[in-house]
């Protein structure tokens, strides 16, 4: 689906590397609650609870954990778009106070605006910008080619597939080339083929740029593939349970699930879960109601 | 359908967008003409009285013969319509706006304006008369009360409808507020103005008939009234057929606007929708 030309990088022999590069999104003591209604009718959802987090330049980070322990929250958080209620949140060493505009997001369902058609409504990106967009047509087309989008330019949202309309979101986020992608489940109306390809892809384009990435997904072995670090969140209210760097040389091809490091963290983060009960040893299944007689 | 197949089909020229609607539509013509056979036969065979029901080709030769004066009157009725119309369209899709943006207006006009529609807007018609005499302006001003209150709901609910995550999205592009409104509120509200826009241009007909009803001298209600106490039967059915030509008219008017301001939604709806229009 993809063609960027990269070189095989060896994974930095420790963390110093990466450590040495400077903080671009940090969060200190960072925790949300939503409240709605007032009085005796208000009701309050923490959602996340003393979050500290340090993503780097140029860093690929990922976030796992359960569904509702407030990844999107967080994402939003970062993005500007949700204020925290408690602690510090800072982007490219600016607090955050309102929406940042020098990203790319992909929200969790693919926010398309349905009176365009796919190439339009990546260009919309740079039209809400106050840019014009016809320099960068080109450059939409070649991004629609890598998410495999190219013959669909001229179609509308309500003619793709929701795995389609993912893509052409993502395409989107890329579009203005801004130095930091948040991507909240950007594979997860995907199929399974099309999400290996996708997440290829992706490291191919983040290896080809420097761009920052923060990446959240359900599934372990997504986070484990993708990402320098991955962070392990418990279910709500949202804590970082654990915070692993991942060691696999990149690119990291189809055989990196075989790589130790990939099984021991994929392994580390099961582990976590099943003692958090996210997941459960042996299948428990709720009975079937009503009953044939044997 | 695979792309290839998709991209394959070609665009229909315009004879053959005609032919297609034509097409579609045979059915439903066949049945409809059928439909003033049997009328005309069964009234014939069975002896109606003229005066309870008029055979079709009697409604047509006696609409013949006064076609000048009812379509005068027709005339008058469709400038009623179309000036109470215009201005129900003016006055509510910028209030609408208005609403749907200021929270002070929110608060204070909305309200009344959900009051307001409770009240049975056709027994206005007589305080009109009062207020504006017999001529062209009470109509008009029956016409726009009855079609501005489903324009202003509907486009109201229509600019409220941002959804959450579209406009999340455009906040990360820093788009100010106008470009914002011009780029993703307006177009998302146009499927639900053209709702409401619909609803008002087939309410506009009926608004237009009852207030001749109440008191005119000319246009298609007055008449319609006369022939009525005349009992002439096929005038009246001539009438009530022109009364619903001119109201498909502006039906469709508002339609084919619908189809080119916002063709991406007309297709979205697809075929359901074509078959029944
Ligand atoms: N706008 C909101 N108002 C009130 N509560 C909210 C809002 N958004 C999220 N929540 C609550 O905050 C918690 C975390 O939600 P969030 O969407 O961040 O979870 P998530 O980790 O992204 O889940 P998922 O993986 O299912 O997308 C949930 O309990 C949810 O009910
Ligand atoms: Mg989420």
């Amino acid at each position: 689906m993809l063609k960027v030309v990269t070189k095989a990088v060896p994974a930095p022999a420790d963390g110093d590397a990466a450590a040495a590069r400077r903080v671009y999104v940090d969060l200190r003591g960072v925790a949300k609650t939503y409240r709605r209604g007032h009085g005796a009718a208000a009701r309050a959802t923490h959602a996340l609870e003393a979050v500290d987090l340090a993503i780097r330049e140029g860093e690929f980070l990922a976030i796992v954990g359960p569904s509702g322990c407030g990844k999107s929250t967080l994402l939003r958080i970062i993005a500007g778009l949700h204020p925290a209620s408690e602690g510090v949140v800072e982007v490219g060493g600016k607090p955050v106070a309102g929406p940042q505009t020098n990203l790319g997001i992909v929200f969790q369902s693919p926010v398309l605006l349905e009176w365009r058609n796919v190439l339009d409504n990546v260009l919309v990106q740079l039209e809400l910008r106050g840019v014009d967009p016809r320099p960068y047509r080109e450059r939409a087309m070649k991004l629609l080619a890598q998410v495999g989008l190219a013959d669909f330019a001229d179609r509308h949202p309500h003619e793709l597939s929701g795995g389609m309309r993912q893509r052409a979101a993502i395409a989107r986020a890329l579009i203005h080339d801004a130095p930091l992608l948040l991507m909240d489940e950007p594979f997860g109306a995907l199929d399974a083929l099309t999400r290996e390809q996708m997440r290829l892809d992706l490291e191919a384009l983040w290896m080809a740029t420097n761009k920052t990435v923060l990446f959240i997904t359900h599934s372990i072995d997504e986070a484990v593939l993708l990402a320098d670090r991955v962070v392990v969140m418990s279910p709500r209210p949202g804590r970082i349970e654990q915070v692993m760097d991942i060691r696999i040389p990149r690119p990291r091809g189809l055989e990196a699930r075989r790589h130790p490091a990939f099984v021991e963290a994929a392994e580390r983060i099961t582990g976590i879960f099943l003692a958090r009960g996210v997941l459960h040893g042996a299948g428990q299944v709720v009975p079937p109601t009503g009953g044939d007689p044997p | 359908m695979s792309a290839g197949a998709v991209a394959a089909l070609p665009r229909p020229s315009r004879s053959a967008a005609v032919g297609a609607w034509l097409r579609k539509r045979a059915g439903a013509m066949l049945v409809f003409a059928l439909l003033i056979v049997v009328w005309e036969v069964a009234v014939r065979a069975l002896g109606i009285k003229e005066y309870l029901l008029p055979p079709p080709s009697k409604v047509w030769t006696e609409f013949w013969k006064r076609h000048d004066l009812v379509m005068g009157g027709a005339w008058v009725t469709t400038q009623e319509i179309l000036a109470g119309y215009a201005l129900a369209v003016a006055v509510s899709v910028p209030l609408a706006l208005a609403i749907a943006y200021s929270r002070f207006m929110e608060q204070s006009v909305y309200p009344v304006i959900v009051f307001l529609q409770i009240i049975p807007k056709i027994a206005i018609a007589p305080l009109f008369i009062i207020w504006f005499g017999f001529g062209f302006t009470p109509k008009v001003l029956l016409v726009f009360l009855l079609s501005f209150f489903p324009i202003v709901v509907a486009s109201i609910a229509g600019f409220k409808s941002a959804d959450r995550d579209v406009m999340d999205f455009a906040r990360t592009t820093g788009a100010s507020g106008l470009r914002m409104f011009l780029k993703i509120s307006l177009p998302q509200a146009l499927p639900q103005i053209f709702t409401g826009l619909k609803v008002g241009a087939a309410l506009a007909a009926t608004a237009a008939v009852v207030a001749e009803f109440v008191a005119s001298d000319k246009g298609l209600g007055y008449l319609l009234l006369q022939y009525n106490g005349q009992l002439d039967t096929p005038m009246v059915f001539a009438i009530i057929v022109l009364l619903s030509l001119i109201g498909l008219a502006v039906y469709y008017a508002v339609e084919i606007i619908e189809r080119i301001a916002i063709p991406w939604h007309v297709s979205q709806q697809g075929a359901t929708h074509d078959a029944v229009l």
